[in-house]
């Protein structure tokens, strides 16, 4: 692996890190001054979230500048991880073994090549399609009808949110922009840098000022306070990107605000299936965190969204 | 080598979140005893114990399954030391004399320094419910009465790879080593494994 030489990714980096040094300092300041019970630990929590972040950005930072190929194989792995996790809580039945086999060894390595391949056509149907018919088949075959439909959502909804909607994120590599070749990692950056800002600064906003609860029933710490505030501020920050992106200020700022709605869109919906299943994080992976699919909730469904705006807007 | 590969393979695949609520090694020799739902099952309870402890443990298992073909002949042989037991008995002995013939055999296989993995239901259970344990345990812990007994969990390995499978799925389990128990001097089979059944689905239901 040659160090990046690309100086907007050096630049973009080297912001990542600058925030993580000031959050790192903030966090131990903080947690040095705090003297009731209930704030120690929670900034003994913020604490391991921000030394989490640390290994995240790392890892993130050397695939980005290790390539391609590095890049797809790394959210492969976090797609598998992701479809580990929710099968694991999944309400399966036995008939479920073949299909989810199908889905862990078959289905999994095919995305992520169709998007090595750069397939488009392919990538944007097999699970929509060909995965709902024949996984789908699958299950019809083993014979097991109990609970069939709701089985049957659980495979194609695992394997449509952890698979297919993780590989949109590489898959902004391969995206053809005029003016714009070559550098298609600010992308990816941008995309991953707003959906993770904006959930930081939501838990940060909602944390500080907090009133209102969006969904009480769902997510008893997501705030309209929070919503706002850290939506908007991922905004700014998005928009103050622009220069990595191909984007204009104006339209980097209507994308990053679309990636914040959709991110908190998506950490809802997670959190409702956590709360129909019974459990508190989907698994303990990421100290501080949670399971991968706690962290990447928001990226998962603002992904997908992200891709489709730019391939349509922006890509010949 | 081969063995830290298999322990390394099968701690990715199925990525066990591994649990002590005893001392992880001992001077004692130990019996490790188990749920039992996959073929996994004492793979995973072998990967997740310290690599000194792997080299002297011997698992108890089912002669038929472990010597269907080589690989799993030399596996057991080489790699995993395994004890290989007959299931059910020869017509030419009575049950009681086979069982005696099998602990007998364990207890040898355990010399002074082995310690041992074994699922006292002595079949799968399909659903991950613990089923009755039968005698062995018993009359292991009476032969060997300074053996320490560890109860240990397993959980959702039916779901990784379910009696009737082949290929296991990498979905994650959960393995919880309990405190160890001993055989009380007056106590009764039925009550002994009664007890012991008790702390292998108490791990369970703290998890």
């Amino acid at each position: 692996m040659t160090p990046p030489r690309d100086p907007v990714l050096l630049m973009l980096l080297g912001t990542v890190f600058t925030l993580l040094v000031v959050a790192s300092i903030t966090g131990w300041a903080i947690g040095r001054v705090v003297t009731s019970d209930a704030a120690r630990a929670t900034m003994a929590n913020v604490n391991a979230r921000v030394r989490a972040w640390w290994v995240m950005a790392g890892v993130f930072a050397a695939t980005l500048a290790a390539g391609f190929t590095w890049s797809i194989l790394l959210f492969g792995l976090v797609s598998f991880l992701a479809l580990r996790e929710f099968v694991t809580m999944a309400p399966t039945r036995p008939g479920d073994h073949r299909p989810l086999a199908w889905g862990f060894f078959v289905v999994l390595p095919l995305q992520f090549a169709l998007v090595w391949a750069g397939w488009y056509g392919l990538f944007s149907i097999l699970i929509p399609v060909y995965v709902a018919i024949f996984v789908t088949m699958r299950a019809a075959i083993a014979g097991d009808t109990q609970r069939f439909l709701e089985r049957a959502a659980v495979t194609q909804w695992g394997l449509t949110i952890c698979v297919y909607f993780v590989s949109c994120v590489p898959a902004l590599l391969t995206l053809r922009i005029p003016g714009f070749e070559g550098q298609n990692v600010g992308l990816l950056f941008f995309l991953v840098f707003v959906v993770q800002l904006s959930d930081v600064l939501q838990y940060v906003w909602g944390k500080a000022i907090g009133r209102r609860p969006l969904a009480p029933s769902v997510s008893p710490n997501k705030t309209w306070e929070g919503l706002v505030g850290g939506v908007l501020c991922a905004t700014a920050a998005g928009t103050a990107l622009w220069w990595a992106t191909p984007f204009s200020p104006f339209q980097a700022a209507a994308l990053a605000f679309t990636i914040g709605v959709m991110g908190c869109a998506g950490g809802l919906i997670m959190s409702a299936i956590k709360r129909d299943r019974g459990v508190k994080d989907y698994g303990t992976l990421i100290p501080g965190h949670g399971g991968m699919l706690d962290r990447i909730d928001s990226l998962c469904f603002a992904a997908p969204v992200f891709f489709h705006l730019t391939r349509y807007f922006f890509a010949r | 080598m081969i063995a830290a590969a298999v322990a390394g393979g099968v701690r990715l695949l199925s990525g066990p979140g591994v649990e002590w609520r005893c001392a992880r090694t001992s001077d004692a020799q130990r019996i490790y005893f188990a749920n039992h739902a996959s073929h996994l099952d004492f793979v995973v309870i072998w990967a997740a114990l310290p690599p000194r402890s792997r080299q002297l443990v011997r698992p108890v298992a089912d002669r038929r399954y472990w010597e269907q073909n080589t690989v799993r002949r030399e596996l057991a042989r080489h790699v995993f030391n395994a004890i290989l037991v007959d299931r059910g008995c020869a017509s030419s002995v009575s049950p009681r004399e086979a069982a005696r013939a099998t602990t007998a055999r364990i207890c040898g296989g355990m010399g002074d320094r082995h310690s041992l993995i074994l699922f006292p239901e002595g079949t799968r259970s399909p659903t991950g419910d613990v089923g009755a344990f039968r005698s062995g345990l018993y009359f292991l812990a009476r032969c060997r009465p300074e053996v320490e007994l560890v109860p240990v969990h397993l959980w959702n390995l039916h779901r990784i790879l379910p009696k009737g499978e082949w290929l296991p799925l990498p979905m994650l389990s959960r393995v919880v080593f309990g405190a160890p128990l001993t055989v009380r001097p007056d106590e009764e089979k039925s009550a002994f494994l009664e007890r012991a059944r008790a702390a292998v689905t108490a791990l369970g239901d703290a998890a």
